[in-house]
């Protein structure tokens, strides 16, 4: 166990654990865009970065989500430079995607004011600010590794491979549940299940309940998960619900 | 050749290749680096081999393909042995001459040698040549001597006797000890105390530890490194195996950028030759010591030159950097202890181990040891590389070694550090080159490259250049770099374009300050580098450009005008050139017209006018 | 002109045994493929995302990262003008255009007649003898925009 301070507030935690997670634990906010509990973190949207002061004097601004914790550590979570830059990040994001409405909650929350850059019309970013928490999502957690990010600098994109080759996909949706942003969008409408990501969209057959009869699972996500448990596809054509 | 099992072996060899060696023999070394061969140098040394053969000189004189000798303003270069006579802007159709005049009879052609710039005579030998005079070789030294693929060569001069005293009589722990003595730091930009990082990889746990070589060299202006792995691979393979032995690793990789296709030819063979004499492999000379070396490409990727990503590439994945709160030195390649050095880094170690850390020590400033090599281009007479001590005054390395200015032109900055440098006015020339100097100056030392500007460029314009450089080369992880970047771009853009407003300036500011305190590698912090300095130390052209919507230096092409005055007297070289047809004739001895709906501002029609009757406004 | 399936999977097959199936190598993968083949086709990455057991993401992801690479049949001859500072200081920029306008297509594009594909890259290490343009392996240094038809023509 260290000890160490977060805005004044004296604290012990586990080695190897993050200043994020330790502070959260604390109920301090810090606000974050690519960080989630389910997998590991990134360092990207650099909104969580806090002033830290080691025991050695020093000082340094850090992304919280990845600096482990250290004997003696002070940790500042809102210094004037860690607020000014804050809203300079939330003011470089809504450009990207302008009108998105989690970015203006947080560009509200933050104080950061009006808009300070031009806005990109063309809505050629579809609300994606390239967070990765969907293709940390598909390759940590289910393990497929479906898509990821292409191109590089400013033409990165989160794609299918080659824009279409959807067979890893097994339309599970957990990339949908992770965006920060609602970038995608999932929707199940008559035994189709449809997955718009920013620049490719699919429909998926869907599944009934063997006993209800309601459409409740992508028929590929029920042969993915037959396959992984080497169980009969039947064995999985049962909802829920009804299974209890 | 048989494998070297001791110290001793490598000592037999090395007096044998001396005692083969006929000093009086004449030998024409012709330099083979790519810069010479933009210039042809590939024609010049097959017509060498076919004339001295003709000439029926074969058994007097050796021709022998070299390294850089970096002064590639006159390429191609030679020098003969043993008359250390140098021949400079040598072509094909002149190496029958020199055949027959210079390596028959000893005669010179006297417009092949160096012309002094200010008197026009002629200078015979290398050591007299400004250029070289006042630099310290001491890592170019050999250069133009060794041809990269023969180890017999690097042998004859000493090369691997560093590696057999480190490896066959000194603790790893001293071989730390004495580098941190020397004071060396890391020559790829970082600075990094290089004995520090060796102890840090040493005391880090696990058995397997890696041992890489950053040879990707990015920065645009810069190849210094090019020039040591094309021309001298083995100091650098040597260095290597010194730091190996020392931190405790059996596994190396040398990273090249893809751009440099001869310098991974060249190492790859100075690998194999190294293999083969037992320099490399198992059991290296008897130590008991294992250790080799992989050749990794590139991608075109500027930005794995950074540490972490060149490592993430190295595990087969996208060159994205990541956070470096564990050093690499710690958890590097998949996960493990690591140490990265750059080219340079490790060709001084050799000099460090034979010569000692106190001898190195002596060379350079309180805060920066040895010598670096520079990369001097751009409005500068002398363009090539330079090795200077730390310490050398920007003044001296542009104006004495350089030669100055070319054209008369006024000396308006320099640029050092590449894309994550500032440039520097003429009033700081004075400045001596040292890490922390040109840090506290708003640049930094970068890998060496050094870009001389006259009053034709224009600062905005050049920040623009780097700031869109840098855009086209950031990863795209995060957002203050990606974004940000995106942002000055604009910016930049619409002030060149004669769109700027002085709100713009304090937005910049302001932007730059989150890019430097924000982003998550260096490229992302330093980004603002070239943008600010040049904001600072040029703001009048800034103003210039928002405020009178002008480009004083007459580049920004939205700014400027093309206009044909009364001294044209329709000879119609520009009408042939013009690319948009946007000139025409009006009529016999009268001035032609030029379209400005059409002109484009490249440029062509000033270029071919001998009359003066083209105005740039 | 399709390359034949048969062709892609064993050429890849020789290359990945080259390099010992090590995924870290997945960059020199990926070149030696292309300087075989010409350019990465599809079929070529989904068959060393096969072969190596890596997910097709991951070497599609690294192939669209790196410009050393083409996803699209480029043409014979591969030409690379260099923009780096010391180039562009000295009018690399005039001479790209130069270029676009002889062969009547943009830097990233191959011609019609897939003689040329045209790319800029970022510092090929001759700087003092900028601007440097280089035609497949030939370096051409001091480039000027009136000596760029005469360099074109010497490739067929």
């Amino acid at each position: 166990m260290v000890k160490l301070m977060i805005d004044g507030r004296q604290t012990e935690a586990k080695e190897g654990a993050m200043v994020l997670d330790v502070a959260r634990g604390l109920h301090i906010h810090i606000p974050t865009l690519c960080a989630h509990e389910t997998v590991g973190p990134y360092g990207a949207c650099r909104m969580c970065m806090v002033d830290i002061t080691t025991k050695s004097g020093r000082k340094r601004l850090v992304t919280s989500c990845l600096y482990p914790v250290e004997e003696g550590l002070t940790v500042e979570t809102n210094t004037p430079r860690v607020a000014a830059h804050r809203k300079m990040i939330i003011q470089l994001l809504r450009a990207r995607c302008p009108g998105n409405d989690v970015l203006e909650k947080m560009a509200e929350q933050l104080g950061a004011g009006a808009p300070i850059f031009p806005q990109e019309t063309s809505g050629k970013n579809h609300d994606c600010i390239l967070c990765s928490l969907c293709t940390r999502a598909c390759a940590e957690v289910v393990g497929q590794s479906a898509i990821s990010f292409v191109n590089r600098g400013v033409e990165r994109e989160m794609a299918i491979p080659f824009y279409g080759d959807w067979d890893a996909c097994i339309a599970c949706g957990s990339c949908a549940y992770v965006c920060p942003t609602g970038a995608i969008k999932l929707e199940d409408k008559g035994g189709i299940r449809s997955i718009e990501m920013p620049h490719n969209k699919r429909q998926f057959e869907m599944v009934k309940c063997s006993q209800c009869g309601r459409y409740f699972m992508p028929k590929k996500q029920v042969e993915w998960m037959a396959k992984k448990s080497g169980q009969p596809v039947e064995f999985f054509s049962v909802c829920t619900t009804c299974r209890k | 050749m048989n494998k070297l099992c001791s110290t001793q072996e490598l000592d037999a060899l090395r007096q044998s290749i001396i005692k083969k060696r006929n000093v009086k023999k004449t030998v024409v070394n012709i330099c083979g680096g790519t810069g010479c061969m933009a210039l042809g140098c590939i024609d010049v040394i097959k017509a060498f081999h076919e004339e001295v053969k003709k000439q029926g000189l074969a058994d007097k004189v050796e021709v022998r393909a070299t390294g850089c000798p970096g002064f590639c303003e006159r390429g191609t270069i030679l020098t003969i042995e043993p008359s250390n006579v140098f021949y400079q802007k040598v072509r094909k159709k002149d190496v029958a001459e020199v055949v027959e005049k210079t390596l028959s009879k000893g005669e010179l052609v006297e417009r092949l040698l160096f012309p002094d710039m200010n008197t026009g005579k002629r200078i015979e030998n290398e050591k007299d040549v400004p250029f070289y005079a006042k630099q310290t070789r001491l890592l170019l030294a050999n250069s133009s001597q060794i041809d990269p693929e023969n180890i017999e060569d690097y042998i004859f001069f000493g090369g691997y006797s560093a590696m057999a005293k480190a490896l066959n009589s000194m603790k790893p722990e001293a071989i730390i000890d004495e580098v941190k003595a020397s004071g060396l730091r890391g020559r790829g930009g970082g600075g990094f105390p290089t004995g520090k990082k060796w102890e840090s990889t040493r005391e880090a746990h696990g058995d397997i530890k890696y041992t890489i070589c950053n040879c990707d060299e990015g920065d645009p202006g810069a190849f210094m490194d090019r020039s040591l792995m094309e021309g001298n691979p083995h100091s650098v393979l040597e260095g290597m195996i010194i730091g190996a032995y020392a931190i405790g690793s059996h596994e190396g990789y040398i990273y090249i950028r893809n751009e440099y296709p001869l310098a991974v030819k060249n190492a790859e063979t100075a690998i194999a030759r190294a293999r083969e004499l037992g320099l490399l492999g198992k059991n290296i000379l008897g130590s008991g010591f294992d250790f080799d070396i992989k050749i990794t490409r590139g991608g075109g990727a500027f930005v794995c030159g950074e540490s972490t990503a060149l490592m993430a590439s190295l595990e087969g994945k996208v060159g994205e950097p990541r956070a470096k709160y564990v050093h690499t030195s710690e958890k590097g390649l998949w996960d493990r202890p690591s140490n990265l050095n750059n080219v340079e880094t490790w060709a001084n170690v050799p000099l460090i181990i034979n010569k000692g850390a106190k001898w190195f020590a002596g060379i350079g400033t309180a805060g920066s040891k040895g010598t670096k090599i520079f990369s001097l281009v751009g409005k500068v007479r002398n363009t090539g590389l330079v090795e200077v001590p730390m310490g050398m005054t920007l003044r001296e390395i542009i104006f004495e070694i350089g030669g100055g200015i070319p054209g008369n032109k006024k000396f308006k900055a320099v640029q050092t550090g590449g894309p994550s440098g500032g440039f520097i006015p003429e009033k700081m020339l004075d400045l001596q080159v040292d890490f922390d100097e040109l840090t506290r100056v708003g640049s930094m030392m970068g890998s060496g490259a050094m870009i001389v500007m006259d009053e034709s460029n224009c600062m905005v314009d050049m920040a623009k250049y780097f700031v869109n450089f840098l855009l086209g080369e950031l990863c795209g992880k995060c957002v203050p770099c990606r974004e940000g970047m995106k942002q000055l771009s604009i910016i930049l853009t619409r002030i060149t374009a004669g769109e700027g407003k002085m709100e713009d300036l304090a937005l910049l500011e302001n932007l730059c300050n989150t890019m430097k305190e924000a982003s998550l590698c260096a490229l992302g912090q330093s980004a603002p580098n070239p943008v600010l300095t040049s904001l600072h130390y040029f703001r009048d052209e800034w103003e210039a450009h928002i405020l009178d919507k002008k480009c004083p230096a007459k580049v920004c092409k939205p700014l400027i005008t093309y206009t044909i005055n009364e001294k044209c007297p329709n000879c119609g070289q520009c009408i042939k050139v013009c690319p948009e047809q946007a000139i025409t004739a009006k009529g016999k001895k009268q001035p032609v017209e030029l379209n400005q709906e059409k002109c484009i501002k490249c440029g062509s029609c000033l270029d071919v006018c001998k009359l003066n009757a083209v105005d740039v406004k | 002109m399709k390359i034949p399936a048969r062709q892609i999977k064993s050429s890849i097959k020789s290359i990945l045994e080259k390099h010992n199936n090590d995924h870290g190598m997945l960059v020199g993968i990926l070149q030696d493929t292309q300087a075989e083949l010409g350019y990465l086709p599809k079929e070529a990455i989904m068959e060393i995302s096969k072969q190596l057991g890596l997910p097709l993401t991951q070497v599609y992801s690294v192939a669209t990262f790196f410009k050393a690479f083409s996803l699209k049949p480029r043409g014979r001859h591969q030409i690379h003008v260099c923009m780096g500072t010391a180039c562009h200081v000295r009018g690399a920029d005039r001479v790209l255009d130069e270029i676009e306008r002889e062969l009547g297509i943009k830097s990233g594009a191959h011609d019609k007649d897939l003689r040329f594909s045209l790319e800029t890259v970022n510092c090929v290490g001759a700087c003092a003898l900028g601007p440097i343009v280089v035609v497949d392996e030939d370096y051409a240094g001091e480039m000027k925009p009136e000596a760029v038809k005469p360099l074109l023509a010497k490739y067929k």
